[in-house]
């Protein structure tokens, strides 16, 4: 085994450049910088794009731009550039613009503490945008995540033609640790779909999807035959439509192409116990200290198993369901004072569910999860 | 030559808006280029003009408001061969300023026509950044308070090399725009016009008047000939060709037998300019030179050239869960702030923790086994003091030998850089560190 020494971060810019990416842009902000600087020096040599925005929303939009050019793009912030993100992220939502965001979490509210950890943008990266329609939202837990999940959310972003959001956080961006790097999986690279049906003769509807799918194919701007895009709320041809009926079934095929294949897509790991009473569920760096307490639990006879999510949204109801059944209560563990337990109340609202989060920018320790854990 | 106009799409606005002379003369400039649907891109903003991009039957982007260049900037920079042409009322035009100076600044080549009628249209009339502030509008009083902009002034403040300003009623208004398009660079068409609907109601504008306005401007012909350079997409490239890929990240294959088996935590407390961190760093190379795991989590302020700086390490022969330290094996004091950021830590240990600690660092109270090293007597400058205790560690096989360390050294650094770091670790060699 031979192992290599990186952090977070770079392994996420290794990771999209495995993944085919071909565009960056970012805005420098810390804990998320050194994916700009990585990109810069990985991008340009190979005969990509890296730029760096006069803001944070012109970084995305660079990105939307390039992505509807055909390009695989890639931007980096963290709590407070998701927030100038917004309007963008909405447009790449409603618009169908395949784009992978990487928010570096950082301790808020607001400018916060740029070097302290947290995973408070849980629910914000779910709810921030206008329309209130679902995204998908990966969480890396340690190195080997942030370059297979970032591999993972470029696939995703081409399949579904959406934005996909890594939310990693400081404490594993900025952590450098081994990694096995022969062992990393890398998965079978996505490219968006063209339209299978339309000749050169027939124009190309960008909002339509073919046979049973929910996503439409994809044309790039600069294609042989006109593509159009636009932000308002539009039609199959994407012009500008008022009939509720179109706009109704577009909204639910929005709705539809993530939630109802999520189950593809359900990323996690598990310690399972035989007859667990007990399971903790957590994600990103917490899951770590999570695992270091159920094994210890485990060790010590208690049957506590544990869940580690690495697709938080659309919500893996069906993996939660599973996971939970037999168990009394359930221990959840995040960096923050209380986001993604709620997804767990409203999945499981029979069982004693007990939250442990903390927001002070330092990590969740294993000792106070046991002690959770102990307290019943 | 064949129209690039929608057919089935004729313009929808007001009567008498100039914008639809914009359409129309638009139309010809492009087809006078011979350029045809699929080698044009429409990108348009928000407003009245926001809906350009549907009456024609090129390639169309409609984003959001103020944000157009944005995409027109990626836009150009993935497929440099499409000719992109932007149109942003003087709504988009405020909003989206930031992004209008830094287009003029990087000179990429787009071209940009503002629709500028004074006024917020589709809104219902609100001031603008280019509403006269004589001019009756629904701001009340506001626009009486702010002076409105010369854009093209601004361009050319901001490094454009073209911007012209034009009346919408003016017959070369094609010809300007294809000077625009053709030039290899940004080009900004400030286009002046009568928003009927909403501004030409209450305030008395016309084609004359409009002119009248205009010749009043400053020339800016000079500023914007010395404004010339490469266009920003061509120097891009030119440079990213002149750049070397670089190799992926080094694997490091185990060589040496660790010291110690099980998980180790070691605690790095020292101050900005120490190098704590690339001690920190150095350590985990090593521990993977003995095919060792390792984790290295930092604590330092934004302010990197002042205040405290922590390194704490785990290494481990198993693959590393909780990445901070519970209860260190060994913390390295070389420091006052970096003691002072983890003082909590020392009174919980026992005398299994050995502390390494620079004789002129005090600790709090603490039962761990001291070790002290006189740094000073030895002549080791404060930025060497790391390099210093990783050899003293190295000479006790307490985490790392000195098979071990010599390999991280090899894998951090090169040449000259190198050569030091080995010389001061033989000297550093020679004074052992004594019971504190
Ligand atoms: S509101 Fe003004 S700018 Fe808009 S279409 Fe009517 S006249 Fe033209």
């Amino acid at each position: 085994m031979a192992l290599t020494l990186i952090d977070g971060n770079e392994a996420i810019a290794w990771g999209a450049l495995a993944a085919g990416c071909r565009f960056f842009a970012g805005y420098p902000i810390t804990p998320a910088t050194t994916i700009y600087n990585a990109m810069l020096r990985l991008l340009p040599p190979s005969g990509g794009v890296c730029l760096q925005g006069e803001d944070e929303i012109a970084s995305i939009g660079f990105c939307l731009g390039a992505s509807m050019a055909g390009f695989k793009v890639m931007t980096a912030t963290s709590g407070p550039g998701i927030s100038l993100y917004s309007e963008q992220i909405s447009f790449a939502i409603g618009s169908e613009i395949p784009i992978v965001i990487v928010d570096v979490q950082r301790l808020g509210p607001s400018t916060g503490s740029a070097t302290k950890g947290a995973d408070g943008d849980i629910q914000f990266l779910r709810w921030g945008n206008s329309g209130g329609l679902p995204v998908i939202v990966l969480a890396p837990v340690d190195a080997r995540d942030c370059f297979e999940l970032t591999m993972a959310a470029f696939n995703l972003a081409e399949a579904y033609r959406c934005p996909v959001f890594l939310a990693s956080n400081k404490e594993l961006s900025m952590t450098r640790e081994t990694l096995d790097w022969a062992a990393l999986v890398r998965p079978r690279v996505l490219d968006r779909r063209p339209p299978a049906t339309t000749g050169p003769d027939r124009p190309y509807l960008p909002f339509e999807p073919e046979g049973d799918s929910l996503v439409p194919p994809f044309l790039p701007i600069g294609a042989g035959r006109p593509v159009r895009q636009t932000s308002s709320t539009h039609g199959a041809d994407g012009f500008i439509t008022t009939d509720p009926k179109r706009i109704a079934a577009n909204q639910e095929r929005l709705r539809r192409k993530l939630e109802s294949a999520v189950a593809e897509f359900s990323y996690y790991s598990e310690l399972p116990a035989v007859a667990a009473d007990t399971l903790v569920i957590s994600y990103g760096v917490s899951a770590r200290a999570a695992r270091a307490a159920v094994l210890q639990e485990q060790r010590a006879g208690r049957a506590v198993a544990l869940l580690v999510l690495k697709t938080l949204w659309p919500v893996p109801e069906q993996l939660i369901r599973e996971r939970a059944r037999g168990c009394r209560r359930v221990l959840v563990v995040e960096m923050n004072l209380g986001q993604y337990v709620r997804e767990i109340q409203r999945l499981l609202p029979d069982r004693e569910i007990t939250l442990i989060g903390r927001m002070d920018g330092e990590l969740i320790r294993p000792a106070q999860i046991r002690e959770g854990i102990a307290h019943d | 030559m064949t129209s690039l106009l929608n057919p089935n799409r004729p313009p929808a606005f007001c009567p008498g808006c100039a914008h639809e002379r914009v359409v129309a003369t638009l139309d010809r400039a492009l087809t006078e280029l011979g350029l045809t649907a699929t080698e044009v891109v429409l990108v348009s903003d928000i407003g009245c003009s926001g809906l350009f991009d549907t009456f024609f039957q090129t390639h169309a982007l409609h984003g959001l408001h103020g944000r157009a260049l944005t995409y027109a900037t990626g836009l150009k920079l993935a497929r440099p061969e499409l000719t992109v042409i932007v149109t942003m009322g003087d709504g988009g035009l405020g909003i989206g300023g930031a992004h209008v100076l830094s287009t003029c600044r990087r000179n990429i080549d787009l071209t940009l026509l503002v629709l500028n009628n004074f006024n917020y249209g589709m809104t219902g009339g609100q001031c603008s950044a280019t509403t006269p502030r004589e001019a009756q509008v629904e701001s009340g009083f506001l626009n009486r308070l702010e002076a409105p902009l010369d854009i093209c002034r601004v361009a050319a403040a901001a490094g454009a090399g073209f911007a012209a300003r034009v009346s919408g009623y003016d017959p070369l208004l094609s010809e300007r725009m294809q000077q625009a398009i053709r030039h290899d660079g940004f080009a900004l068409v400030d286009i002046w016009g009568i928003c009927p609907g909403r501004y030409g109601k209450r305030n008395p504008i016309s084609p004359g008047s409009i002119n009248a306005a205009m010749d009043r401007l400053p020339d800016l012909t000079d500023t914007l000939a010395a404004n010339a350079r490469d266009e920003y997409g061509r120097a891009y490239r030119e440079e990213a060709a002149k750049l070397v890929a670089p190799a992926p990240p080094a694997l490091i294959e185990a060589r040496f037998p660790p010291p110690q088996g099980g998980r180790r935590e070691i605690l790095l407390l020292g101050s900005a300019g120490q190098r704590i961190i690339t001690a920190g760093e150095i350590l985990c190379l090593a521990a993977a030179t003995a095919g060792l795991h390792a984790t290295q989590k930092n604590d330092y302020p934004i302010t990197v050239m002042r205040g405290h700086s922590v390194s704490e390490v785990v290494c481990s022969d198993r693959p590393i869960d909780y990445t901070g330290i519970e209860r260190p094996n060994l913390v390295v004091a070389l420091a006052q702030e970096g003691v002072a950021r983890k003082a909590g830590i020392f009174r919980e240990l026992g005398p299994d923790t050995v502390i390494l600690k620079a004789r002129d660092v005090s600790l709090p109270d603490t039962s761990g086994t001291i070790l002290e090293l006189d740094f000073k007597a030895l002549g080791i400058r404060s930025q060497d003091r790391a390099l210093a205790a990783l050899g003293e560690l190295a000479d006790r096989r307490l985490v790392l030998t000195r098979d071990m360390l010599g390999a991280a050294l090899q894998l951090r650094f090169s040449g000259r850089l190198l050569d030091a770091a080995l010389k001061q670790l033989e000297a550093g060699g020679n004074s052992p560190a004594v019971v504190g």
